[in-house]
């Protein structure tokens, strides 16, 4: 493998969450629940005589993008059509941008796996039409749901710069989280509003150049991305040990048997017949519409990793909490309470994100648990305040809280699991467990330290857990002194 | 104007008849003093169009129980007081503009059977000023051709003579006004298709400049060319029109937002100083006899009024037709993609979806869209773009460049329409380019964008109507019509009625 050099470019189709189409006032919904054809249009359907008016709020999103892509924005864009049969395409031509896209030449940082930092550039991103959605239901027959024709789309394009899956996972999330946190794409690959695309070749060590490439559609999670990758790697590096050549392909990807099906072969390059849209009117791009778009855009997931840095985290903990939008938001709420960055980091990182594979809940659902960043920062706060120890958050009360939510200090008091710190309760507890386990306490005095851990368990499991761990593990040391002197 | 009460009354049918006569501003008055009923003259076109459409076929749908309705509802309006500028006029439309709830075919076969949801935005300017809509007016199909000939259901006879064409592509429209079967109808005109059949059959018919008029549900031939515009017996009856259907719509991004003038005012403001330009290029060889010498005439008679006359150059007229031949097929071939089967219109059902298409196109469309959508791939496809579509560009602006020049010179431009009268059928049809030829003075102010206007200046030796063409700069209707309305106080020629309705 290692005569061999990956070379991938990736196209991404995100959709703009507008609330109307990108060329007409028909509203946008969701495309996974909504009835078939219940958000059409005269326009969406192609219906004769119909002309298309932008969008400028999808134009201002695709903007927003490509500002935080690092793109420039050239003074002006022009939508063309691109002309193919299809039924999932009712004007039987897509309107899309061609010769002067919305957005160029911008890149995006990716943070590799041993900690290293990788520029990808992005060659273009542009505004089009999302097409409509076929399903085959067999018999030979296939259903138009034209719901999703005309949603606004932007098409993001980089440069052949990623070498491998690894790479092209991590602009992949990157580019996710990107969305996600300018609020323009909620990132939900299960729904199409986010399509990928690899297009796949490899070289030689020997090779001046990258051999044909391949072009793998219809990737519908990061992780089919991923597998298709490798797999589609694997097939060409195979191809070309045995002899044979690579053909220009369009590919499909099994996620079940886990392996490429190619659809179809390309004889000739695609022949789209593009030209400028003559329904259109050039879009003139201020200098002054640049800045206020500029403006209005939100922290982004560098900037916010960079400050949580500042705050105390370690990188690898503001990486993570940055990758979704709604994890930094839960964890910013968290902290609204005036919770400590560290120790809220700590138990995001670790008790929630546990709970959450056990349950293989996607941490993009994180706001929409029971457990509320409020009644999880109150929780850590009970603990922080010595009301309750941390493991009687871990095991008696965050279990009620991520099942059923609550309030965490009225769970504590129904449940009497507040911490026992009185030293003469505590005392006299470890007098009997000391009384009754004379084998340890010999043990300690012959100079065997951690028989005081057997004590100390005993002595907690006495005070059902509730001990203050600091007042039990205090009194026991002078305790065992007494007994030694 | 005569007190109604005194006017003796006739025997009905030469009273209908005298109702299918008025000009649509001779309507609108008659209206507006109670002196005939929407439902009268209604009733009256409907009466014309069931005795001389089965020899004229202009129509492909006569909405007739829709016309009267919106006959009675106009009276009825009128009587509780309420005005439009057109209430109550029975006007048609060129079936290549989208009517909610009519069908609407383009004349082709592919979208017989569709019925929109809704209205272009010229139809409901209409329809909301007042009009009483007769029907669907037969044309070229997909407005692609010069006689009314490619229609995909069939042909339309000029009333003048029912063995010649009666232009096209708007040959139903200019048919149907001109044997008094609607008051008024509106076109469309993508290389010469209003002003062509104006000018084949005697009437006043103004395609405005690009952006005058919204292109919202006007079915589209070629998107940067396409305008919809008024055919009517006078040219007052056309600037009351214009004033009802110009203006911008925010559903065309390509629609203007300049002010629309007043033109009934604009019209009567006379030549005297008017700047009158010959172009060099219009005057050539091929040009019929008595159409350069009707033209000729006019043009000394504008000058006579006040006017000045001089020659401008126009040198790039000779690539016009060339350029418009593959703007308009390549944005075409795009616009005619959507006719697929699949959610309206023919379904031809072959075995699999690419067949389908196949066997649908096939079925559907006639030769002449074929042989335009096959032009248009061809002028788009990779390799032949750049010496296609790209170079008619290029002269395109060199095009509209000859026209800004002439328009530093000169207020309005005159010449024919078109080269000769009206052909018989089947004179051209056999021979396509023989066909083109028809347009070669009418699509360089497509592809420049200015309006321009057909008035009738006098008839051939064969009896035959000719047309004056008068282009002036974009949004500059205001001018063509000061020029046409001057020229025709002068003359009858627009009052002359074909024998066929006489």
């Amino acid at each position: 493998m290692s005569d061999w050099k990956t070379i991938i470019g990736l196209e991404v189709h995100a959709e703009m969450l507008t609330e109307t189409k990108m060329f007409s006032a028909c509203p946008v919904v969701d495309s996974v629940t909504a009835d078939p054809n219940s958000a059409t249009d005269p326009l969406s359907l192609g219906m004769p005589g119909t002309l298309p008016v932008i969008n400028r709020r999808a134009m201002e999103y695709g903007m927003m993008v490509g500002l935080a892509l690092n793109c420039t924005i050239p003074p002006f864009n022009q939508f063309a059509r691109k002309n193919y049969f299809y039924p999932d395409l009712p004007k039987g031509y897509q309107i899309s941008q061609y010769d002067h896209p919305l957005a160029v030449d911008g890149y995006v940082d990716i943070e590799l796996e041993d900690g290293t930092t990788k520029r990808i550039r992005v060659r273009r991103a542009h505004m089009e039409e999302d097409t409509g959605k076929l399903s085959h239901v067999g018999g030979g027959a296939s259903l138009v749901d034209y719901n999703r024709s005309g949603v606004p789309l932007l098409e993001i394009v980089t440069e052949p710069d990623i070498n491998s899956s690894a790479e092209a996972e991590a602009y992949a999330r990157k580019l996710r989280a990107i969305l996600q946190f300018l609020g323009v794409n909620h990132g939900d690959m299960s729904k199409g509003v986010l399509r990928f695309e690899a297009n796949v070749s490899v070289m030689h060590k020997d090779d001046a150049q990258f051999r044909t490439r391949t072009e793998i559609k219809n990737l519908n999670s990061i992780r089919s991305m991923v597998r298709a990758i490798d797999a589609e790697v694997e097939r060409q590096i195979a191809l070309y040990k045995r002899g044979e050549m690579v053909k220009p392909a369009t590919l499909g990807w099994d996620e079940d048997n886990g392996r490429i099906i190619i659809q179809r072969y390309k004889e000739r390059p695609d022949e789209y017949r593009y030209f400028p849209e003559p329904d259109l009117p050039i879009v003139e791009v201020s200098r002054a519409w640049v800045e206020r778009v500029r403006a209005s855009l939100p922290e982004l997931p560098d900037a916010k990793r960079a400050r949580y840095v500042g705050l105390g985290l370690t990188p690898y903990d503001a990486r993570i909490l940055t990758m979704d939008r709604p994890v930094a938001e839960y964890y910013e709420a968290m902290l609204q309470t005036g919770l400590d960055a560290k120790t809220a980091a700590n138990w995001v990182t670790g008790d929630l994100f546990r709970l959450m594979n056990e349950a293989k809940i996607d941490r993009e659902a994180v706001n929409s648990l029971p457990l509320t960043a409020q009644a999880f920062a109150q929780l850590i706060q009970l603990v922080e305040r010595g009301t309750i120890n941390a493991a009687t958050a871990r095991k008696e009360v965050l279990p009620i809280l991520w099942a059923e939510g609550g309030d965490p200090a009225q769970i504590v008091e129904a449940r009497g699991l507040a911490q026992v710190s009185d030293p003469d309760l505590i005392g006299r507890v470890l007098d009997e467990v000391l009384a009754a386990d004379d084998d340890a306490v010999r043990s300690y005095l012959s100079g065997k330290e951690q028989a005081a851990n057997a004590l100390f368990g005993q002595a907690m499991k006495q005070l059902k857990g509730k001990g203050d761990p600091a007042v039990v593990r205090q009194l026991l040391t002078e305790k065992l002194q007494a007994k030694r002197g | 104007m005569t007190d109604y009460k005194t006017i003796p009354t006739p025997r009905k049918e030469a009273c209908m008849s005298a109702l299918t006569d008025l000009s649509l501003t001779e309507a609108l008055a008659k209206l507006e003093s109670r002196e005939v009923s929407s439902l009268e003259l209604t009733q009256a076109h409907l009466q014309q169009i069931e005795r001389y459409d089965p020899q004229v076929q202009a129509y492909l749908t006569v909405s007739a129980d829709l016309a009267l309705e919106q006959a009675r509802a106009a009276d009825a309006a009128r009587a509780r007081g309420e005005s439009a500028p057109l209430l109550g006029a029975p006007l048609a439309i060129k079936d290549v503009l989208s009517t909610k709830g009519i069908e609407t075919t383009c004349a082709s076969k592919i979208l017989k059977g569709y019925v929109p949801v809704f209205n272009a935005t010229a139809v409901q300017r209409l329809l909301d000023a007042g009009m009483v809509m007769l029907g669907k007016l037969n044309m070229d199909e997909f407005a692609m051709g010069s006689s009314t000939e490619n229609s995909g259901f069939f042909l339309t006879r000029n009333p003048w003579n029912l063995d010649y064409v009666p232009g096209g592509s708007s040959g139903g429209s200019g048919a149907a006004v001109a044997a008094r079967m609607a008051l008024g109808a509106l076109g469309s005109d993508t290389g010469g298709s209003i002003r062509l059949p104006g000018s084949f059959c005697n009437l006043a018919a103004l395609k405005p400049s690009y952006g005058r008029v919204s292109r919202y549900g006007l079915i589209a031939y070629g998107s940067s060319l396409d305008q919809t515009g008024p055919m009517t017996r006078t040219v007052e009856d056309c600037a009351r029109i214009l004033q009802v259907i110009a203006g911008h719509d925010p559903l065309d991004s390509t629609s203007s937002k300049a002010p629309v003038p007043n033109y009934l005012d604009a019209m009567r403001q006379g030549v005297q100083g008017l700047r009158v330009g010959l172009p060099k290029q219009y005057f050539g060889e091929g040009l019929q006899r008595e159409v350069r010498e009707a033209v000729m005439q006019a043009v000394e008679e504008l000058e006579a009024m006040g006017a000045s006359v001089q020659d401008v150059d126009l040198p790039y007229s000779d690539y016009a037709l060339a350029v418009y031949y593959i703007i308009a097929t390549s944005e075409a071939s795009a616009n005619l993609a959507r006719y697929d089967g699949i959610r309206f219109g023919l379904r031809v059902e072959k075995g699999d979806m690419i067949a389908t298409y196949k066997a649908t196109r096939g079925a559907g469309f006639g030769d002449e869209v074929k042989r335009r959508i096959m032009l248009g791939t061809y002028a788009l496809s990779a390799g032949y773009y750049d010496a296609w579509y790209g170079k008619a560009q290029a002269v395109r602006t060199l095009i509209k460049r000859d026209f800004e020049r002439a328009f530093e010179q000169v207020d309005v431009l005159a010449a024919a329409v078109s080269p000769t009268t009206a052909f018989k059928f089947g004179e051209n049809s056999a021979d396509p380019l023989q066909m083109y030829l028809a347009d070669i003075l009418t699509v360089p102010a497509n592809l420049a964008g200015v309006c321009g206007m057909s008035v009738p200046c006098g008839f051939d030796d064969a009896g035959l109507p000719i047309g004056l063409q008068l282009l002036a700069p974009p949004m500059r209707e205001d001018t063509l019509l000061r020029a046409a309305y001057a020229y025709e106080q002068a003359h009858d020629w627009h009052a002359r009625k074909p024998a066929l309705v006489s």
